[in-house]
């Protein structure tokens, strides 16, 4: 399979008032064709930078690339003009937002911000739009269309919004889309019908996706490979079986014992991870998970691991891959 | 919509009722009237004219006449013009002050919601500064002070418009800058403001995510949502602006409604306070509701209904 998406050693920082954040510090990985891949890690880690960065949506400045490449079919995204990005943008990949109550324009019909898009890159006629909107509308299962497509959105409700944006999003037959935690404010049996619906529309249609949450479960049911963030950084990436199954970096770990079960005792205290992710203005020299560690070494924090590879296809920066790391007096935590 | 109107303009009916009610009594009830002043005049004299206008009999029977004059839409006779009543003085006056009132208004709808949007989308840079310069000097400098500095310099100095008086449009241009001064840059720091607010909002992203192009963001999407507050004060300004201001109309010689107001006043002319207060409170209720027409045509989620909410 080919890699439709290549970022390659990507850096994005912030300048502010007291200097900068550099808020997605060298970062690579690849999208293949028709994969969904999942990017993890808590509030703060830089998902959400790194997707904005893909698109170039972020407001610049602030923002600024400090480095590295974003191939798509191709073509080297951040060496892109303005205008050449647009004619990207919305046609060939496209992005669905957190918030489906406030990612909609509220004094604009339904049916218009659907195909808006579409009629910018295509110049279809109105007919034509007004076709591919039912269709669209069609596609991702809402009631009544041709209703539908005349209304507002705040004559939607949160789940069915999120419908719109996704038939949004999907109007152009997008190669890539990315979904910026699509469900992180939908309850959660609106949260099934979402992501159900996604993947069907993945099976039919065939487009890779971008999945940006901290919901695990979501990873698991969802995603073909997953990269886990930590700092700006990735501290482990693989196949979602490998990561599930085969977890290698400690932060994984605990993410992955965050997450609350079903089968869980009542009285059993949900687990979180103590302390708080470093301070990006002047990011550690070491592990920047050093201090939240509990199998810190000596040698963690001062020195960031090299990335050791476990298998093709998963990999992970931790001192407790070294093969020395036995021996090392591990800190008592 | 229809229970609406109806409701909207039984409201209006009681609201002028009220103001009608309330400026009477308290303009009765200040010491003097409008004779008193008028220097030598023997007590018979005296007894006639309030005969005349119906000031010597007691203060719920006079009421009570004007309001079934009212109800006939007529305002009275001026206790002051000897030549003109009241409904004279306003059908003069209001055309003229209504005049420049349109074109001080068109000037800051362009001008200053269109200053506040290019402040925020350069936000923090040079056109920024330049437009926010522009609204201080407006709100900040008085019309009279704005007014006279444009006779000096413009009209007398360089002499390219007339100093003052009525009848051509030239006359019309110094006037209706100065006064549109005001309210252009009240207007452009409220879009602004708004504006700002806008385009941080989640749908401008989603809208820029279509790729579609930063002009079409803007005008599509971001202008329709900023222009409401804009909307919002437009009612009392735009009345305002139509009534007239008594300070412009003064310095350029204009024989306009704002003049009748204050003079109204000054003479006690109790007939004409009653009328211009009434003119101002008719005029300042349509536009509230025009305002509120126009609120229901640009945001979709304000539904005007005859139901409470």
């Amino acid at each position: 399979m080919e890699n439709l998406l290549e970022v390659k050693n990507l850096a994005v920082s912030f300048k502010t008032f007291f200097g900068e954040v550099e808020a997605v510090r060298n970062i690579s990985f690849s999208v293949k064709d028709s994969q969904t891949v999942a990017i993890v890690g808590e509030s703060g880690c830089g998902k959400s930078v790194t997707a904005n960065s893909i698109m170039q949506l972020l407001p610049m400045p602030p923002a600024f690339f400090k480095g590295g490449e974003i191939w798509f079919e191709g073509e080297n995204l951040l060496k892109k003009t303005d205008k050449e990005m647009q004619k990207i943008r919305g046609n060939k990949m496209s992005m669905i937002f957190q918030d489906p109550m406030t990612s909609l324009n509220p004094t604009i019909r339904v049916g218009k911000q659907i195909v808006e898009g579409l009629i910018h890159h295509h110049g279809i006629s109105k007919q034509e739009a007004e076709e591919k909107a039912l269709e669209m509308l069609r596609l991702v299962s809402v009631p009544q269309p041709e209703k539908r497509i005349k209304q507002y959105p705040h004559e939607f409700s949160g789940g069915m919004r999120q419908r719109v944006m996704i038939a949004l999003a999907m109007v152009s037959d997008p190669k890539l889309i990315i979904a910026d935690e699509p469900t992180t404010a939908l309850d959660v049996t609106v949260q099934a019908q979402i992501l159900e619906l996604m993947r069907e529309i993945q099976k039919e249609r065939g487009m890779s996706i971008i999945l940006i949450t901290h919901d695990l479960g979501i990873v698991a049911e969802m995603s073909d490979k997953v990269v886990v963030m930590y700092a700006g950084q990735i501290i482990e990436e693989g196949n979602t079986k490998e990561i599930f199954e085969n977890t290698k970096h400690p932060y994984t770990a605990k993410l992955l014992k965050s997450v609350p079960r079903l089968d869980m005792d009542k009285n059993e205290p949900l687990h979180s991870i103590e302390g708080t992710p470093p301070d990006l203005y002047i990011p550690p020299l070491g592990c920047p998970f050093y201090d939240r560690c509990d199998k810190a070494m000596k040698i963690c924090k001062d020195n960031m691991p090299d990335e050791e590879n476990h298998s093709p296809t998963h990999k992970s920066r931790c001192w407790l891959n070294h093969p020395l790391a036995k021996d090392q007096e591990r800190r008592s935590s | 919509m229809k229970k609406y109107i109806f409701k909207r303009l039984g409201m209006s009916i009681v609201t002028i009722w009220a103001v009608v009610t309330i400026t009477f009594f308290l303009m009765h009830s200040v010491p003097g009237d409008p004779f008193r002043k008028e220097g030598k005049m023997s007590p018979a004299v005296y007894e006639n004219l309030l005969e005349k206008y119906g000031l010597d009999k007691s203060y719920p029977e006079q009421y009570m006449i004007y309001l079934t004059n009212l109800l006939k839409g007529d305002f009275g006779d001026s206790m002051k013009s000897k030549v003109e009543t009241v409904n004279d003085m306003i059908t003069r006056g209001f055309p003229v002050s209504a005049y420049l009132g349109v074109e001080a208004l068109l000037i800051a709808i362009v001008f200053g919601p269109a200053l506040g949007a290019l402040a925020a989308l350069y936000q923090n840079k040079v056109p920024d500064y330049i437009a926010m310069i522009v609204a201080i000097i407006g709100i900040s400098v008085p019309s009279f002070i704005m007014g006279t500095m444009f006779i000096q310099f413009i009209a007398k100095n360089i002499n390219w418009l007339p100093i003052g008086g009525w009848g051509e449009f030239k006359h019309t241009i110094l006037p209706a800058i100065a006064l549109s001064m005001m309210p252009l840059a009240y207007m452009a720091r409220l879009m602004r403001s708004s504006m700002l607010e806008v385009l941080g909002q989640d749908y401008i992203k989603t809208a820029q995510s279509k790729g579609i192009s930063k002009a079409a963001v803007v005008l599509k999407h971001a202008v329709r949502n900023a222009i409401l507050p804009i909307v919002s004060v437009l009612g009392t300004l735009i009345s305002n602006l139509l009534v007239g201001s008594f300070v412009i109309e003064k310095i350029f010689g204009i024989p306009g409604l704002g003049a009748l107001f204050v003079q109204s006043i000054t003479n006690r002319d109790y007939t004409l306070i009653m009328g211009t207060t009434i003119f101002y409170a008719i005029v300042l209720i349509g536009m509230l509701f025009l305002v509120d027409l126009a609120y229901m045509a640009i945001d979709p989620r304000i539904k005007l209904t005859g139901e409470g909410r």
